[in-house]
């Protein structure tokens, strides 16, 4: 078996004063999909920002894709080279077209010659079905659109994990499934994925492992099927009452 | 199975006449109701009379021949203007006292200037942001040789060597790309026949050919010297647009610098910006001027000179330095968190995010603030009068205390107030013309 694609050992991370992460323990494989959910305000998000470094811990060992991160994220360059990240605002550059938000990362960071860049940037957008948007600027698409472009743009890095943080949180209804087909897609091809998200019908197909989080611990952790139909603890199954 | 009823549009009819075209529009605008219908009236009446009256004064009524005041007096009064005046000095608003048969120097330093910016307007240039680079960093260069003059040194002639060299590279790479599609370098190296070398090979060969060429551009710099010009003689419009052109040119990436700096993490860094920015904002123009022109000598060693103009130039470029930068810390403040917190996942450093992501985005919102303060900054450069520069304005006064013309005030401020008009005016066409243009296809369609 190969070594583990994020190994999180007793993390813990304060906002000040408060204590958002307690002594978090995860283990993610190569290739799993683990879905975290939760109330607001659990520390999911801050979780999965961890992961890449945009929120630094302050005590605890976290091992991503290989890449050790001491508290203070010295390293943080070396772990976003691995990890995609989606976000639920999309947070796509407006200023730049399309196909130029997919290429600049890999012109830039991976030093890719721009032709190249661009046929990568092409198969990807092809793939989450945007190839005939490329020129446009990001506002001219719709959120599904965008959400899907921002997809393909994490893509270009040819990341080892994938990030989403609530990718479909700020969608229409209709648009929340163009975002998840790509998403469902994306698992079938084996890319590991952490997402933070409330679509539970996506994490009971999807999903490898489930966990909920609440006041800044991992209450729950368990296979889909058993998380959702026979939770342990009844602020699982309270949570779960209102979101199903 | 029931078959469906086809559904048929009606027809559009064309809009009622009245509330279309011209006279729609006038309806519209100008003759609603009766209110809307006197203030038209009277509107139209104040336009009317003010333009007659001026019209008197400035074309009907003025005085277009005369040896000195006394005789526009005697003619008209004060009913018409007393041009000649304006005319005699008219030079002299323009260029100060600049020796006239100099004057060909500042002339053709300008046409450089519209020579260097030509290419950026040519549609198939491609590298339109080293030729504005060039432009900031080595069109001084070969200006303030044209207008200072006097002997040059080894490194003298360098830096204006490095000045003709990039304007002729601007042109070169100019036609170049307009014709072919290819930088100069690139056309060189086919030249060469290393258009198939690695890249150290070319980017060597590149790097020979620039010191050829500024070589040849220092010889040629060495062939010709013009006599020097003080610039205690500077004046005028040339004097203006000297002062304004630096501080423009110096507080908007100053501006931008101090901005960052402000909003750095580093505390150290932070601070220092702050204070600089907060000390320049918080005194008047006039006061940094004093101080700088009486003052900073006080601190220089004894025997170190610096030229008042310089020190008046420093001024305005701090001053200006200070307010561009709270204006790009406004535009850089409305970027959204997620756009760095997108750049960051992506593994932008810090300045990749700040130049291609923050920056881009900063300025285009605040386009009209930066050029709001340029054109605020081209105005108060009237203001190193106090120092005792002859910049337009003062030399405008200069004119009513001539012994020929003395009185002779409100035509040389008219004549002044135009060209300030012109100038403003064109810098605010700019930039709205700059936003439509950035504005094209970025909007929500």
């Amino acid at each position: 078996m190969s070594a583990p694609a994020i190994e999180i050992v007793g993390l813990n991370k304060w906002f000040g004063d408060m204590h958002v992460l307690k002594d978090i323990n995860i283990t993610v494989r190569d290739g799993e999909r683990f879905v975290i959910c939760g109330p607001s305000g659990s520390g999911k998000s801050t979780l999965i920002r961890c992961i890449n470094q945009l929120e630094q811990h302050q005590e605890g060992e976290l091992v991503v894709a290989g890449v050790e991160v001491r508290p203070g994220g010295a390293n943080k360059a070396a772990v976003r080279e691995h990890v995609g990240m989606v976000f639920q605002s999309f947070n796509l550059f407006p200023h730049i077209t399309v196909l130029e938000n997919c290429t600049l990362t890999p012109t830039l960071g991976l030093a890719l010659p721009k032709d190249e860049a661009e046929e990568r940037a092409m198969a990807h957008l092809d793939r989450v079905g945007i190839a005939d948007q490329a020129q446009k600027y990001p506002l001219q698409l719709s959120g599904g659109q965008q959400q899907r472009v921002a997809i393909a743009r994490a893509l270009c890095m040819a990341p080892k994990i994938m990030l989403f943080d609530e990718p479909t949180s700020a969608l229409d209804p209709e648009m929340i499934k163009e975002v998840l087909d790509v998403m469902v897609e994306l698992a079938d091809g084996g890319m590991t994925m952490v997402c933070v998200t409330h679509e539970m019908g996506f994490a009971r197909r999807v999903a490898d492992r489930v966990v909920f989080m609440d006041e800044g611990e991992i209450v729950e952790s368990g296979p889909p099927d058993a998380f959702f139909d026979a939770p342990t603890y009844d602020r699982t199954a309270q949570f779960l009452r209102h979101i199903l | 199975m029931t078959t469906l009823k086809t559904f048929h549009p009606k027809p559009s009819r064309p809009a009622p006449s009245e509330t279309v075209g011209v006279v729609g529009w006038l309806r519209r605008n100008l003759f609603k109701d009766i209110p809307n219908t006197l203030l038209t009236v009277l509107g139209a009446y104040l336009v009317v009379s003010v333009l007659a009256w001026l019209l008197d004064w400035a074309v009907f009524n003025a005085v277009w021949e005369a040896e000195n005041r006394r005789e526009c007096l005697d003619a008209v009064g004060r009913a018409g203007a007393c041009w000649p005046g304006v005319g005699v000095w008219f030079e002299n608003l323009i260029y100060g006292l600049y020796p006239k048969d100099q004057v060909w120097r500042i002339n053709l330093g300008f046409l450089a200037l519209i020579a260097w910016l030509v290419p950026l307007w040519m549609p198939k240039v491609k590298s339109k942001v080293a030729i504005g680079l060039a432009a900031v960093i080595l069109y001084p260069l070969l200006a303030s040789y044209f207008f200072l003059g006097g002997e040059k040194g080894l490194i003298w002639t360098a830096l204006v060597g490095a000045g003709l060299l990039g304007l002729v590279w601007v042109w070169a790479t100019a036609l170049s790309e307009q014709m072919t599609g290819k930088t100069i370098g690139v056309v060189l190296l086919a030249q060469a026949g290393l258009a198939e070398a690695e890249e150290e090979k070319r980017r060597r060969a590149l790097q020979i050919f620039a010191v050829v060429a500024l070589l040849i551009s220092m010889g040629v710099v060495s062939l010709w010297s013009f006599e020097a010009v003080s610039t205690r003689l500077w004046g005028g419009l040339f004097l203006t647009l000297v002062i304004s052109g630096i501080g423009i040119t110096f507080s908007l990436p100053a501006g931008i610098l101090l901005a960052l700096g402000r909003r750095s993490d580093m505390p150290v860094v932070s601070l220092l910006s702050t204070l600089f920015i907060e000390l320049f904002r918080s005194v008047p123009l006039i006061t940094i001027l004093f101080m700088f022109n009486t003052m900073l000598p006080l601190f220089m060693p004894a025997d170190v000179e610096v030229n008042q103009l310089a020190r008046a130039i420093v001024a305005v470029c701090f001053f200006a330095t200070a307010y561009m930068a709270e204006v790009i810390r406004g535009g850089l403040q409305a970027i959204p968190k997620g756009q760095y917190e997108a750049a960051a996942s992506m593994g932008l450093n810090y300045w990749q995010t700040t130049n291609l992501i923050v920056l881009p985005q900063a300025l285009k919102i605040m386009i009209p603030s930066i050029v709001g303060n340029f054109i605020g900054l081209f105005k108060d450069t009237t203001l190193v009068s106090i120092i005792g520069l002859f910049d337009l304005m003062n030399m405008a006064r200069a004119i009513g205390e001539d012994t020929d013309w003395l009185g002779l005030f409100i035509e040389p401020f008219f004549v002044v107030s135009l060209i300030y008009f012109v100038f403003c005016f064109a810098m605010s066409s700019y930039s709205i013309s700059l936003e439509k243009k950035l504005a094209k296809g970025r909007e929500r369609s």
